[in-house]
C-alpha cells in the first residue's frame, strides 16, 4: 500500500506554544490511522491544517504524492478530505435529509439526495430515518448524520476527531463496525483518540505526538495499553518529594459517592467520586481535558446549583447544600481555571479583585460599605509576598501578564488563611518562573497543613507537588496513587481508562 | 464580490473616549441635524438657535428645562441599577404609569384632604405602584426564565390601557364635560414649585439626592460592588459567592421605584390630575439619558439636561419653524444611534477587504 498522506515538517505555533513541531509521517492508503496524545500534544492542530481550517507555519503536505496546497476546507473537500467534528454543527429544527443536502458542493435535488443517502446508510447499517427532526435523534445519531454527510462527498480520507467522546459502549462498537467496512471499500480514516483500548482495537497505525512533535508512528498490532501508554506520557519522571515531616491523620474533606445525572450530551457525568483528603495533604486529579473536571469542580464551587447524587463532607459538615459564598466562609479556598473573568475581573482594579473573592469576610466590610483601606493594604501584602509585578494595586487586572495575574489570585486565596485550597488549572499557561514560585507556595502551605486539591492535565506538575494522585476519566476517579511508588505505565493505563 | 466586514476586539480601548464619546455623539448629531434642516430648506444655524437656544434664553425656559429633565433624571437614575447588572428594563414607561395611578390614586381617595401627610402618602405609593409593576418582569426572569426586554416592555401597554380605564371609567371627573381625565388633585396632594409663577418643583431636589445615593450606592457599598461584577462577568459574579436572582430582583425594585416616582412627580406637579398622556415617552427616552450618561450618576444628570432640550426645542421648532415636534425624537434618536456607534467603534476594530 502507499501513502494517500504525506505531512512534512510541519510547524504550527501559537502565542506562547509550538503545536506543531517538524511534524513529518505518513498515513497509508485503506488503514485506519489512529493519532494518539495527551491534550495539547497538537493532534487536533495538525488535522485541522490537513483540513484547510488552520494555515500551518511552514511545512508540506503531499495527496498521493502530489503537493497539495489546502487553503480551506472546501479545497480539502475537492481533493477528497472529509471531517467530522467533536462537535456537531446541524440544524436542530430542519429533516435529516434537509442537513444532508445544506452540506453539498455540488447541487442535487431532495430526492436524488435521498435515494443516495439510502443506500450510504443501508451498506454500512447506519440507523437513520431520513424525515426525522435532528431534534428527535439521539447524540450517536446525530453522529451518523454527520458520517453521512460526509460520504456523500465521496471521501478519500475521512478525518474523525474524537469520534467516541459522546457514545455508548453500544454505539462505540457500531460505530468501529462501520468504521472497519467504510476501509475495506476504500476509505482510509484518520482518527484522533487519546483513549488506549480504542486505538487499540481499531486502528492499524498509530503515530503518537506529545509537546508537538511526533514520538513514533508505529503499526498497532504490537502494542497493548500499558505500552502505548508510557509513550503517550513519555519519559516523565516525578521528583518525589519530602514528606516525611507531615502527619496525615486528620481528615479534613471527603467526597463520598457523588454522581450526577445530566442529560445535556455535552457534560460528562460523575460517577461515583469517591474522595479522601487529610490535613496538610496535597491530592492531585489528573487527567485529559474534558473527562468530568469541568463539572466537578463547579460541584466542589457550587456554581449553577449543579443537581448531584452523594455527599460533600468539610471536617465533618455535610457541606452539598452549602453556597459558595458559605463555603468560603468555612475558609474553603478556590482557584478556578479561567483566570480572566472567573476568579478575576479583567476590567476591575486589584483592590477590587481582592474584595471579589473575599466579601465574605468582615474586616473587608463596614456594615453594607466597603473598607477599601483594609483591603487595599491586604492587596499590597500580595502584591508583595508572592512577587506580583505591577506599579500598584490600582492597575487593572486586565493588564497584568498571565503568571502574574496567577500569583496575584493564589496569593489573594492563600493570605485569607484556607483550611482547604481547591485549584484548576494553577499553572496552566504561565512562564517558567511564576510557575516555579507557585509550586513553592503550594509546597510551603501543606507543610502549614493546609490541604489542596489540584485538578490538572499537566502530569509533570502533580508528581512534582502532590502526595497522592487519582485519574479521572469519563466521569470516574480512580483509586489514589502514592507519588512515592507511582509508575509511568500505571499511571498512563489509568489515564486511558484502565482502572477497575 | 464579496464585501466582508472583519470586527476585532481593541486589546486596549480607551477608557477617556469612553467619557467623551457621549460628547462625539452630540457633535455628530448636530452635524448630521443640520442635513435634516438643510432638506427641509432651513438655515441650519438659525433653527439650531431656535432649537437649542432660545428655549432656555428665559427664565421660564430654564425651570421648563428643568420640569423636563426632572423625570428623565429619576428614571435613568432608577434604570442605570438594571443596565449596570445587564438587565434590561425597557418598561419605565408602564412603571412611571402605574406611579401616576397609585400615587394619584391616593390623591383621588382623600380629595378633601387638607393634611400635610396626604403628598408623602401620595409620593410613596408612588414609588410602591412602579415597583409593583417591575416586580412582574423580575418574577418572570428569574421563575420562568423570560427575556424580561418582552415582558417589561409588554408591560407598559398594559399599564398605559388600566390607565386608560380609570379616567374613562371609575375616576372620570363628574364635572369634566364626558373628558377621558380624573378630578384634579387637591392643594394637598400638590407637589410644591420652587418658584412661585413657574413650574419647576421639587422633584429636582429629589434627582440630585438621588444621584448623590446612587453615586454612594455604585462606589462605596457591597450591593454597587455585586452590580459591577454581575455586570462585567456573570462568572465571576458566582465566583464572589453573589445571588444573581436576587439582584434582579433589587434592581428592578429600584428602577421601578424611581420610575413610579417620577411618574406620581408628573401628575401631582405640572399636570394636577389624572389623564391619558401623563408622558410624553419619558419612560423610553429615559434609557437613552442612563446611556449617554455613561450609566454615571452624574453623567445622568447631565444628559437629562441635554436630551430634555430636545423635548423643548421640538416645541419651539413646531412654533417658529412648523415643523413637526418628532424632529425631537428624531434628535434622541440621532444621539443613541451615533453613541452606541462610538461605543462600538471603540471597542473594535474594523477591517474591509
Amino acid at each position: 500500500m502507499q501513502s494517500i498522506v504525506e505531512f512534512k515538517n510541519i510547524f504550527k505555533s501559537y502565542p506562547g506554544v509550538l503545536a506543531n513541531d517538524d511534524v513529518s509521517f505518513n498515513i497509508k492508503e485503506q488503514s485506519i490511522h489512529a493519532i494518539l496524545g495527551e491534550n495539547g500534544a497538537g493532534k487536533s492542530t495538525l488535522v485541522k491544517i490537513l483540513y484547510g481550517h488552520v494555515k500551518p507555519d511552514s511545512g508540506k503536505i503531499l495527496i498521493n504524492s502530489d503537493l497539495a496546497i489546502i487553503n480551506s476546507p472546501s479545497t480539502a473537500k475537492n481533493l477528497g478530505i472529509n471531517m467530522v467534528f467533536q462537535h456537531f454543527s446541524l440544524f436542530e429544527s430542519l429533516t435529516v435529509a434537509e442537513n444532508l443536502i445544506l452540506g453539498m458542493n455540488e447541487s442535487i435535488s431532495l430526492t436524488k439526495l435521498k435515494d443516495k443517502s439510502k443506500t450510504i446508510c443501508d451498506k454500512y447499517g447506519f440507523n437513520l430515518n431520513l424525515n426525522s427532526p435532528i431534534s428527535s435523534l439521539s447524540v450517536g445519531q446525530r453522529q451518523s448524520v454527520e458520517i453521512v454527510r460526509s460520504l456523500l462527498n465521496n471521501p478519500k480520507i475521512l478525518i474523525m476527531d474524537e469520534p467516541t467522546s459522546v457514545l455508548t459502549p453500544d454505539e462505540i462498537s457500531k460505530l468501529f463496525k462501520i468504521i472497519k467496512n467504510l476501509v475495506k471499500d476504500g476509505l482510509t480514516v484518520i482518527f484522533i483518540s487519546h483513549k488506549l483500548e480504542e486505538i487499540i482495537n481499531l486502528s492499524d497505525y498509530v503515530t503518537i505526538m506529545r509537546n508537538g512533535k511526533v514520538v513514533s508512528t508505529i503499526l498497532t498490532q504490537n502494542e497493548d495499553p500499558e505500552t502505548l501508554g508510557y509513550k503517550m506520557l513519555g519519559y516523565k519522571v516525578s521528583k518525589a518529594k519530602q514528606v516525611t515531616d507531615i502527619n496525615f491523620s486528620q481528615e479534613i474533606f471527603n467526597i463520598k459517592n457523588l454522581s450526577t445525572q445530566s442529560k445535556d450530551p455535552f457534560t460528562i457525568n460523575l460517577n461515583k467520586i469517591n474522595l479522601n483528603l487529610k490535613k496538610g495533604q496535597i491530592f492531585g486529579i489528573a487527567g485529559v481535558a474534558g473527562n468530568g473536571q469541568k463539572e466537578l469542580m463547579e460541584i466542589l464551587l457550587n456554581e449553577n446549583d449543579y443537581q448531584f447524587s452523594g455527599d460533600i463532607f468539610f471536617k465533618d459538615l455535610n457541606i452539598n447544600n452549602l453556597s459558595t459564598f458559605q463555603r468560603k466562609s468555612l475558609s474553603i479556598s478556590y482557584v478556578t481555571e479561567e483566570r480572566l473573568g472567573h476568579s478575576a475581573v479583567p476590567e476591575m482594579s486589584l483592590s477590587e479583585n481582592i474584595f471579589l473573592s473575599m466579601n465574605h469576610k468582615s474586616e473587608f466590610k463596614k456594615g453594607d460599605f466597603i473598607n477599601f483601606e483594609k483591603i487595599n493594604s491586604y492587596a499590597s501584602d500580595v502584591i508583595k509576598n508572592f512577587n506580583v509585578d505591577t506599579p500598584s494595586y490600582n492597575v487593572k487586572a486586565g493588564k497584568l501578564s498571565g503568571g502574574n495575574l496567577q500569583k496575584f489570585i493564589i496569593g489573594r486565596e492563600i493570605m485569607s488563611n484556607p483550611e482547604l485550597l481547591i485549584l484548576s488549572q494553577p499553572t496552566w499557561g504561565i512562564d517558567a518562573g511564576s510557575e516555579a514560585f507557585i509550586k513553592k507556595k503550594i509546597l510551603e502551605l501543606s507543610q502549614n497543613g493546609v490541604s489542596i486539591i489540584i485538578i490538572s492535565h499537566d502530569l509533570d506538575e502533580l508528581l512534582e507537588v502532590c502526595h497522592q494522585i487519582s485519574v479521572l476519566y469519563e466521569g470516574s476517579l480512580s483509586n489514589p496513587l502514592n507519588v512515592e511508588d507511582i509508575n509511568i505505565a500505571k499511571l498512563g493505563k489509568y489515564m486511558g481508562g484502565l482502572f477497575d | 464580490m464579496v464585501f466582508l466586514i472583519r470586527l476585532q476586539l481593541r486589546e486596549d480601548y480607551s477608557n477617556l473616549i469612553f467619557y467623551l464619546s457621549p460628547l462625539v455623539a452630540v457633535a455628530l448629531t448636530l452635524f448630521f441635524g443640520s442635513f435634516i434642516f438643510l432638506i427641509l430648506d432651513l438655515s441650519p444655524i438659525e433653527s439650531f438657535k431656535i432649537f437649542f437656544i432660545s428655549p432656555i434664553s428665559n427664565s421660564y425656559g430654564i425651570s421648563e428645562l428643568f420640569v423636563k429633565a426632572t423625570p428623565l433624571a429619576i428614571i435613568a437614575l432608577g434604570l442605570s441599577y438594571c443596565f449596570k447588572n445587564n438587565i434590561y428594563n425597557i418598561g419605565a414607561e408602564g412603571q412611571l404609569t402605574m406611579g401616576a395611578i397609585f400615587g394619584g390614586g391616593i390623591g383621588l381617595l382623600f380629595n378633601d384632604s387638607t393634611s400635610i401627610f396626604l403628598l408623602p402618602l401620595m409620593i410613596l405609593f408612588g414609588a410602591i405602584g412602579g415597583a409593583f409593576w417591575a416586580t412582574i418582569p423580575a418574577i418572570l426572569k428569574t421563575k420562568f426564565n423570560t427575556n424580561e426586554i418582552l415582558t417589561s416592555l409588554m408591560l407598559t401597554y398594559v399599564a398605559l390601557f388600566i390607565l386608560d380605564y380609570f379616567v374613562v371609567g371609575p375616576w372620570k371627573d363628574p364635572a369634566g364635560y364626558g373628558l377621558p381625565k380624573s378630578m384634579p388633585f387637591p392643594d394637598a396632594g400638590r407637589l410644591p414649585v420652587l418658584i412661585d409663577g413657574l413650574r419647576v418643583h421639587i422633584g429636582v431636589y429629589f434627582a440630585f439626592i438621588i444621584c448623590l445615593i446612587t453615586y454612594i450606592i455604585y462606589n462605596k457599598t457591597l450591593f454597587g460592588f455585586k452590580l459591577k461584577v454581575t455586570g462585567l462577568s456573570s462568572k465571576a459574579s458566582q465566583y464572589a459567592g453573589f445571588k444573581y436572582k436576587k439582584l434582579i430582583f433589587y434592581t428592578f425594585i429600584i428602577s421601578g421605584a424611581c420610575a413610579g416616582l417620577a411618574g406620581l412627580f408628573e401628575v401631582s406637579g405640572p399636570i394636577g390630575l389624572l389623564y391619558r398622556d401623563i408622558s410624553p415617552n419619558y419612560g423610553f427616552t429615559a434609557i437613552i439619558v442612563a446611556f449617554l450618561g455613561r450609566l454615571n450618576p452624574f453623567g445622568i444628570i447631565l444628559s437629562s439636561l441635554l436630551i430634555a432640550l430636545t423635548y423643548l426645542g421640538a416645541e419651539d421648532a413646531q412654533l417658529f419653524l412648523k415643523i413637526p415636534s418628532a424632529v425631537g425624537f428624531v434628535f434622541q434618536g440621532l444621539v443613541l444611534f451615533f453613541l452606541l456607534g462610538t461605543d462600538f467603534l471603540n471597542k473594535y476594530k474594523l477591517f474591509i477587504k
